[in-house]
This record gives C-alpha cells, structure tokens and sequence, in this order.
C-alpha cells in the first residue's frame, strides 16, 4: 500500500525497472476492473526476466504499462530514472523513444517501408541523419543476421526474418530495455529457438531484456521470473544464472 | 539536423502513398487540377477582358469629354414633328460647340464631327460607307495608327478638298486589294481622292464613336458638298435628319479639369436645348466604372474558383480520412515506438499536401493551357498574371494543411494501444 503524501522511494542506479504498488484500475460499465492491483518488483540493468502468467492475469495490462503505453492508475513506475505515472502523453513518446525496444507478437513492421526503412523509423524520430541512419541500420541488420535483405519489403520476407528486423529495429535507439511481447507467439518451433537465441546473444552483449509470454518454455530462456495472477504477483523466481 | 532532413522520409512516404493508390490519388488530385485550373484560367480571362476595356478606354483618352448628339424620345420630340417623310431635327449644333470652347474652364480643344452613311462606289462596286465628316484635329484627339499615305490636314480645311482617309475596315469592304493611295472613289455626289489609310479600332465593350467607320473626309468638304441633312429613301419613303454635329470631342488640359468641366457643358446645354438631344460621356468615368466593374468580377470569378477548390479540398479530407482508417495500425507502430502526436500529425499534413500540391501543379498547367485555348479559338485576349502562378501554389499548400489538419488530427489521438490491436 502507498502511503499518500509521502515520496516513494527513488530506484537504485542499478535498477532499470521498479514498480511501486502499480494498480491498473479500468471501469468497465458501473463495474471496476482492477486489472493489476498493488504489483511491485524491480529489474536490475542486464538481465533477462520473462513475465509469465495465464490469460486474464493482468500480463497485457503489465506490457502496456511496462512499455509506457498506459500510466498506472496508482503506484509508481520507473524506468531508466524516470517515473512514467507523472508523464504527459509527450514525455511518454519519448521516454518510449529512448528508452524502449518493443518486439511484437505479430512484428508489427510498416509494410510499404523497405526493412531498412523499417529499422530506421526509430532513428528518423530521434533526430539522425541520413547517413548515420543508413550506416546503423547496416550494422544492425548485419547483427540480427538479415543484412541481406535489407531492400526488401516485410511482405517478401518469411516470419523469422521478419522477426530480425523488428528485432534490429527495437536496438535502433539503444534502448536501456528490449521488451518483447510473445516474440515467438506466430512462428514455428524451429524459427522460435533461433529468435530465442538471437535474444540470448543480446542478453549475452549486457542488454536488458523482458520477455512476456504465457509459455513456460519460453519464459524458460529467461534469468529471472515474474508470474502474476489476478493483477497481483503471484510469485518470483529469480537468480538462475 | 535540418528540419528538410527530417522531412524528407515522410514526403517519400507520402510520394509512395500516393503511387500505391494511383486511381484514388488521381481522382482526389482532379479536385485540385479544376480548382487550381480555373483559377488561372478565370483570373487570366478577367484581366484579358479588364485590360481590354480599360486599354479602349485609354485611347478614347482620359482628359476628353464626349459630347454625342441623340434622337430625343418620341414623347419628347413634341410638336417639332418627325413623321414619315418629314426631317427631323435635333442635336448639338456648331453654336454649342463654340459656347463649349469658349465659356468652359480648362478646355484646350473641341472637335466637331458628323456620322453619315453615304452611297459610295468604287470602280464597279457600290456600297454604303459610314463616313466620318471631321477635322484634322480628330487624330490628335483619337489616336490612330497610320498605314499608309496620311491623315487629313489644314490644308484639306482651307481648300475643301475631296479627299478621304479609309480605316482598314473601308479598303477591305471596297475590296480594293491594289494600291489605295491616289485613287479615287465616288462618295454621295463627290469625287474624292484616298490620301491615307488609317488603322481601325478593334473589339472591346468600349467603342470609340468612329470604331466602325470606313471613311474620314474634311467636314468642311461634307457640308459643301451634302448640306447637314442625312436623307435615305427607303420603300416606304424618304426618312432623314438634320443634324448639325453628331459628336463634340471636348479635350481638357487635365484629369482633374474633366469632371467640373462635364458639368460645365452639361448646364451649358441645357439651357439652350429645350429637348435633351444631346449625351454626355465622360472616359474618365467609364474608366472608374470599368475598374469597379473588373473588382466585381473578379470577386465573382474569385467565389466561384472558391468553390470549386473547397470541393477539391472535401474530396482531398474524404480520403485523408479514410486512410487514416486503413493506416491505423501504422499509427499504432509509429506511436508505439516514440512517434509524438505532433510527429503523427506532421506526417498525414505531409501526405495531404503532397496529394493537393500534385494536384496544385497539374491543375496550374492546365491553368496556363486553358487561356492559350480560349485565345485560340476565340480571339479573346486573356492575360495569365504571374502573381496567380503564385497565388495557385499557395492555395494548394493551404488547402492541403486545412482540409489535412482534421484528419489528421484523427490519427494523432488513437489511443497507440487500441490502434495496435486494430486489424
């Protein structure tokens, strides 16, 4: 429970993520639904967490809101030093701008952009120029392993790769977290080991990465485990590595 | 970083958009291509008229007063009579014309002038010429560009020579396809020599009293040879008039003596004709007139384009609106990763005014075309101003942002959560 008029307390330097008795509280008709009610943990820099639960658990009110997409009714959130409940919906844009990289269940590429321009996108909003851009997409592209697709359409492109470039897209702004939701949700077995990989070699170069899914051995790959259940935290496993 | 830099990727986007949509983007352009179109155009055939008129106006010039002789109304004419066969009489009279010259301030010249159809032949053809009775003074007063050979002079006056100056308009009605100059040609009971030919007025609302005429002769030589009535039998008898003068041209010193001196003449002839024969034209007034006529149209030319792009502009908004709908998700994406609202907002701005400025652009050529046709096909001048080139352009970016700032606005405030689900 938050006290009111007292100051919760400031994260550590080394926690990129901290929740403070986040509640998430929709009303829906008359009724309220209290989709997280009092959540609380916190995710030191460089580590790989997975946020497990069932559906109705809360888990996609818990991405929305660890993705600065909602503000939490009541609590505190904070990410990479800031605390998101007190943002408008601009600083939210750019706090989700420099400090997020977001993988999509279904990839969630623009289709009538190139996958260069797609890895791009990020960039162009940051303010980069041309030949920068060019240049870091490049070298992204190289790192996710589609370099050589790079003038290609999404359409033209299989799901795995398509993956990879939504993948090098959510590092195109060198987020302090990489937040994906259910990355293998719409790919085969085969291709979800190597995206699973992928994410593991990022963990492996010191990245931050939060993996929310409902399938345990996905959420196997991660370090670390949040499950929630009924908008509240029902356990935490944390320390595997 | 500069702000063309940044945009540049979302004008290539808008570019492809369009592309992608060609049918649709073609007919929501079409809007645009009319609108701007007729902007042009309707402003290029204005001032093509405009122009005309007041370039008429001009050579009537500014600083003369036009006093013309009318057939009074039948009631007015009373008992002076002018049933079949009689002659009526009325008009200003050479006695007007020296009280004109000689009471009224700030006159510098008159010139008195008759126009009379007459019998004319030359050679083997015969036909009836308006012929203008003047003085030498006329083409000082009336410009009128000389062809060949010259105009009439003093000595003419003295001599009452029989000669005569044709407009264009005269020699190509006599047909005569030789050399004019020295030939003689029968008017009424005179012989007269061509001493020079003279260029006619053309077209235009505006007419200068002698715009149609096919002959000058010395006044002087008229009134010795034809008297001042002007008879013609036709079936049903003789019909004629005696008219003195047809038409007093009063040159001024200045503009600004121009209207005094119109009420002036005006008071002057009505104290000594009893019956109101007589009409006053002022150029300068006309010119007025012609100016507040042109704002006036171009007002209503102006409304009329309005329209004409609003509807362009609705058609634009109409499918803004509907691809902000399909692009949805995209917005959802760009939102997601840190687009802004406003970053949301420029880029649809973007996309519409690249779908108004491609219709803008089609829409100036066909602008620029339309008048090159109509000069074409129907002579009419038209004058395409350089500052509509402009004005097109303008309007289009215009359009573009306040036809494109609704949708979107749409698009920026999706909720990024519900625009991502969308499907």
């Amino acid at each position: 429970m938050i006290v009111r008029g007292t100051e919760p307390p400031r994260p550590r330097a080394d926690e990129v993520v901290r929740l403070d008795g986040v509640k998430r509280h929709y009303l829906v008709g008359d009724e309220v639904v209290r989709a997280l009610d009092g959540v609380s943990f916190s995710i030191r820099r460089g580590s790989y967490w997975a946020i497990m639960g069932p559906s109705g658990s809360g888990k996609s009110t818990m991405l929305n809101i660890l993705g600065c997409l909602d503000r939490p009714t009541e609590g505190a959130y904070w990410l990479n030093g800031g605390n998101v409940a007190d943002m408008d919906d601009d600083e939210l844009s750019d706090h989700r701008l420099r400090n997020l990289g977001f993988v999509f269940q279904s990839f969630h590429l623009i289709p009538q952009l190139t996958v260069c321009e797609n890895i791009e996108v990020p960039m162009l909003y940051l303010g980069l120029g041309q030949s920068e851009r060019r240049h870091k997409a490049e070298s992204l592209a190289e790192r996710v392993g589609i370099a050589h697709r790079l003038r290609h359409l999404p359409s033209e492109l299989s799901g795995g790769q398509r993956q990879r470039v939504a993948v090098a897209r959510a590092l195109a702004n060198d987020p302090a977290v990489l937040l994906a939701d259910e990355p293998t949700g719409n790919l085969d077995s085969a291709t979800s080991v190597q995206i699973m990989a992928l994410f593991q070699e990022l963990y492996e170069q010191g990245k931050t990465v939060i993996v929310v899914t409902h399938e345990s051995d996905i959420a196997a790959y991660a370090k670390a485990c949040v499950v929630l259940k009924d908008g509240l935290v029902q356990s935490v496993r944390e320390g595997v590595s | 970083m500069s702000v063309l830099g940044s945009l540049w990727p979302f004008v290539r986007l808008g570019l492809t958009d369009v592309w992608r949509h060609k049918t649709r983007s073609f007919l929501t352009m079409l809007g645009m291509v009319f609108g701007v179109g007729s902007v042009i155009a309707m402003l290029a055939v204005g001032e093509g008229a405009s122009q005309q008129a007041l370039e008429a106006i001009k050579r009537l010039g500014s600083q003369n007063i036009m006093v013309m002789s009318v057939k009074p109304t039948s009631e007015e004419r009373g008992n002076s009579g002018s049933q079949r066969g009689q002659l009526a009489v009325y008009g200003i009279k050479y006695d007007d014309e020296t009280r004109i010259r000689e009471t009224v301030p700030g006159v510098v010249m008159t010139v008195p002038a008759r126009m009379t159809r007459r019998n004319a032949r030359l050679g083997e053809r015969q036909l009836e010429l308006r012929v203008v009775e003047t003085i030498p003074a006329w083409f000082d007063v009336v410009q009128r560009p000389v062809l060949a050979g010259r105009v009439l002079t003093e000595h003419d006056m003295r001599e009452r020579a029989n000669v005569c100056v044709l407009t264009e308009h005269g020699v190509r009605r006599l047909l005569a396809a030789e050399e004019m100059i020295g030939q003689r040609i029968r008017i009424a009971s005179g012989l007269f020599e061509v001493v020079g030919i003279v260029k006619n007025e053309t077209g235009g609302t505006v007419r200068a009293p002698d715009s149609e005429a096919d002959a000058y002769i010395p006044i002087i030589t008229g009134t010795k040879l034809f008297g001042e009535a002007n008879i013609r039998y036709s079936a049903g008898g003789m019909e004629g008039e005696r008219v003195e003068l047809s038409q007093i041209i009063v040159k001024m010193k200045d503009t600004a003596a121009v209207e005094p001196g119109s009420k002036a003449i005006e008071a002057l002839l009505a104290r000594f004709h009893k019956k109101v024969d007589y009409k006053i034209d002022v150029p300068l007034t006309l010119l007025r007139e012609a100016e507040r006529t042109k704002r006036t149209y171009n007002i209503v030319l102006g409304a009329i384009a309005g329209i004409s792009l609003l509807v362009g502009g609705i058609g634009i908004m109409n499918i803004m609106l509907a691809s902000v709908t399909e692009r949805t998700k995209e917005i959802g994406i760009r939102r997601a990763i840190g687009a802004r609202r406003s970053r949301i907002v420029i880029q649809f701005l973007i996309n519409t005014c690249v779908l108004s400025i491609g219709g803008g652009i089609v829409g100036l050529l066909v602008g620029l075309a339309i008048p090159l046709l109509i000069t074409l096909f129907t002579a009419m001048p038209t004058v395409v101003q350089p500052y509509s080139l402009v004005l097109a352009f303008g309007i289009s970016v215009g359009i573009g942002i306040v036809f494109g700032l609704y949708p979107a606005m749409r698009a920026a405030a999706l909720d990024p959560i519900e625009a991502l689900r969308h499907e």
